[in-house]
């Protein structure tokens, strides 16, 4: 009795968020995976059991081999240059230099536009028209006599998603780093003066000391860009609106599911975004649930 | 048909208004719904009261205007019935049509929604999502004006399931007069012409054939496909009789390919009233859009036919019609069935079609309407579809269904990437099934 008194209150309180989380997500992730698992297609339309035949159609569909490729391209090269960005951007900023806010801010502020905006402020800078129709970008080389960087942009083959990532870089590295340079100022004065006074030079400071106390950051940071990343839609569709050569599963997913109205391979794209999600992010919640534990 | 650059802005902002507005509208329909018989829509104009929420995805330039004007004649018409704009943004209804998915798979139709009239309409019809409206027609005399042409195009097991309320021609070529003079060349007749053309244009510096996005290449293909196979054989293609993997869709698919190598490098950034404007501005010679392109031309940009454009129909198509037709339907389960069928008499009258379609920029579905208040290119139109063959739009939802097309717009996809004539019609062949 007791415990239910003491306790009342609190589940009281948490019960409205139990259920609807557990409706509006798991209920409807169980409703996902239920309807992967079957052929149905077109509207309110019957529908058989297949087991894992989406799966396997997918694995030889050549749309969602771009897809693959895609998101890896983009995952690499967004999380890796974020993450360096981020990280120099930080420790710069951790130098005690003058009008230090100024310039947090200003790293900080693409963060504060959606990717929509982003995109269509991208989609003119990065215009791959050539010759007379010459603008953003390419305009700007073209003019300082660069000319060897004029180039399509995310219209070129194949890589044309690093063209993708270039913005969202952009939008992001800010944000990064001021989740390290939380890190870096978390870290105790004492331990690098104590460096100090063993004759450590900074660099050494930074490889032995800095850097491995942040490493949880780097995990977060990591864990954030990385399901930003397996999830870009927006920024896709506001620059280079739906085209296959910079097709994702997002947008394949949309396509299937409203403009086909296939909802078993929506499905099942969906189930395929979310796996790859969690592979991110459940390795990422075990290790800080232990830590907590501990 | 408008594909704008703000589409992308306006989206979440107009499905925010949308739901709001689809909130505010269902309680009072609920409430004043008179329970008058189900049969046809009872009782006169001036009595009938109601509410009427009207899905399309008309919310900018010539289609809101108008819808604006569709609805100006139904409020005459009918004083007493409200009239909900239920409009999601987005060019040929893409966004539109992922939210009346939504709204129909649960059960909470709009009284009224507008789809393209053929084959698109197919996945609501089998999933018994419409109702026939044979009899609406027959009471309406709509068999007698609504062309012979287009009546099967729409007919289903011996069912009508649409109103048509205009038709857009997707095969028409636009081309710069000024730019056709100075190189001493004209609106090429069939691709071969074209070919001979466009070296001339490269020589001189000029994109041949402007093209924008991935759906634009689409439309492209469609009228490469008509022009190279005929009328027949292209109608063919979606009944079964004309094979995909035949050697003729294989030589137009090698056109098709080839004509690619004369448009601009820069086509997925563009729009399509970007590759219009490389046309207007001297860039390019040709562009292959709809003819919802003149009043691009006309209207927005001001110009003068034959002096800032001129048009002919897309190689190898003359004396044929490619046409997309935009629709109301009436949904099984409309809240306000009697209000909804109301709308659709307004949408399938004389007056109606002629206060839509002048503002719109396209021709009244029906054959009588007053031609004299349409703009010149029009009533070329109205005529040339009085007179032609017709074809129906794959891009454009006349033709194959949702699931065909987007299988077909994805083997195109693919095709832009790697190139490949041969996988292209193979893929092409696996999308018919």
């Amino acid at each position: 009795m007791k415990t239910i008194k003491r306790h009342g209150a609190s589940i009281a309180l948490l019960l409205p968020s139990i259920v609807v989380l557990a409706i509006f997500v798991y209920g409807f992730i169980g409703v996902n995976l239920s309807i992967s698992l079957t052929d149905e297609q077109g509207l309110n339309a019957e529908s058989n059991f297949v087991g894992l035949d989406n799966y396997f159609a997918l694995l030889d569909d050549p749309r969602f081999h771009i897809d693959v490729w895609n998101t890896l391209v983009f995952s690499v090269a967004f999380i890796f240059c974020s993450l360096f960005l981020g990280l120099g951007l930080a420790i710069l900023i951790d130098q005690k230099i003058r009008a230090e806010g100024f310039f947090r801010s200003i790293y900080l502020l693409p963060m504060a536009v959606s990717f929509i905006v982003t995109g269509v402020v991208w989609r003119w800078l990065m215009n791959p028209a050539e010759g007379s129709r010459m603008s953003g970008l390419n305009l700007l080389f073209d003019t300082l006599g660069l000319d060897f960087l004029i180039n399509q942009w995310h219209l070129t083959p194949t890589w044309g998603m690093l063209g993708i990532a270039l913005p969202a870089i952009w939008q992001m590295s800010g944000y990064t780093m001021a989740l390290f340079l939380a890190g870096l100022r978390s870290i105790p004065e004492e331990v690098k003066e104590a460096a100090r006074t063993d004759g450590a030079s900074e660099f050494v400071i930074y490889l032995r000391i800095i850097l491995p106390m942040i490493r949880p950051v780097a995990l977060s940071a990591i864990v954030i860009l990385g399901h930003i990343s397996l999830k870009v839609f927006d920024l896709i569709i506001a620059i280079a609106g739906k085209q296959l050569s910079l097709d994702v599963p997002a947008i394949y997913m949309w396509q299937t599911t409203f403009d086909a109205y296939n909802f078993a391979r929506g499905a099942t794209l969906a189930t395929y975004i979310l796996v790859s999600v969690a592979i991110f992010v459940i390795p990422y919640l075990i290790v800080t649930s232990r830590k907590e534990r501990a | 048909m408008q594909i704008t650059s703000k589409r992308t802005l306006t989206f979440a902002l107009s499905t925010v208004l949308t739901l709001g507005l689809v909130g505010c509208a269902t309680t009072p329909a609920e409430e004043e719904t008179s329970g008058s018989s189900g049969s046809g829509g009872s009782g006169t104009s001036e009595t009938a009261t109601g509410t009427v929420e009207v899905f399309s995805w008309w919310t900018g330039g010539g289609e809101e205007a108008g819808l604006n004007a569709l609805v100006e004649v139904f409020n005459a018409e009918y004083p007493n019935i409200e009239f909900v704009n239920a409009a999601v943004a987005g060019g040929a209804g893409t966004n539109a049509r992922a939210v009346l998915a939504t709204r129909l798979e649960a059960n909470d139709p709009p009284d009224s929604f507008q789809g393209h009239a053929g084959a698109e309409l197919m996945d609501y019809i089998t999933a018994g999502q419409l109702e026939d409206l044979s009899a609406l027609y027959e009471e309406q005399g709509w068999a007698a004006v609504m062309p012979e042409t287009l009546l099967p195009l729409i007919t289903v097991d011996g069912a009508i399931y649409s109103v048509p309320v205009n038709i857009h021609r997707a095969n028409v070529m636009w081309a710069n007069p000024s730019v056709l003079a100075d190189n001493g060349i004209s609106i090429p007749n069939s691709w071969d012409e074209f070919f001979v053309a466009a070296e001339t244009l490269e020589a001189a510096g000029i994109i041949p054939l402007a093209l924008g996005e991935q759906w634009t290449q689409l439309h492209l293909f469609e009228t490469v496909l008509l022009g190279e196979l005929g009328t027949d054989a292209y109608n063919g293609l979606w009944d079964g009789s004309t094979d995909w993997g035949s050697s003729a869709v294989g030589s137009a698919l090698a056109t098709f390919d080839k004509v690619l190598s004369y448009t601009n490098a820069d086509a997925a950034s563009l729009a399509w009233q970007d590759a219009s404007q490389l046309v207007i501005n001297g860039d390019a010679a040709f562009n292959i859009m709809g003819d919802w392109a003149e009043g691009f031309f006309r209207v927005d940009n001001s110009l003068v036919e034959q002096v800032g454009y001129t048009w002919a129909p897309a190689p190898g198509t003359a004396g044929t019609f490619q046409f997309l037709s935009d629709s109301f339907t009436l949904p099984k389960g409309a809240p306000d069935r009697d209000s909804a069928i109301a709308w659709l008499k307004v949408a399938g009258s004389a007056a109606g079609q002629d206060a839509f379609n002048v503002k719109k920029g396209s021709i009244p579905a029906r054959n009588d309407a007053d031609k004299s208040i349409y703009p010149p290119y029009l009533q070329s139109a109205m005529d040339d579809w009085g007179s032609n063959l017709v074809a129906g739009s794959l891009t454009h939802g006349v033709t194959a269904s949702n699931a065909w097309k987007a299988e077909i717009d994805t083997a195109l996809g693919l095709f832009l990437i790697d190139g490949d004539v041969a996988a292209f019609q193979a893929a092409l062949v696996t999308a018919a099934g």
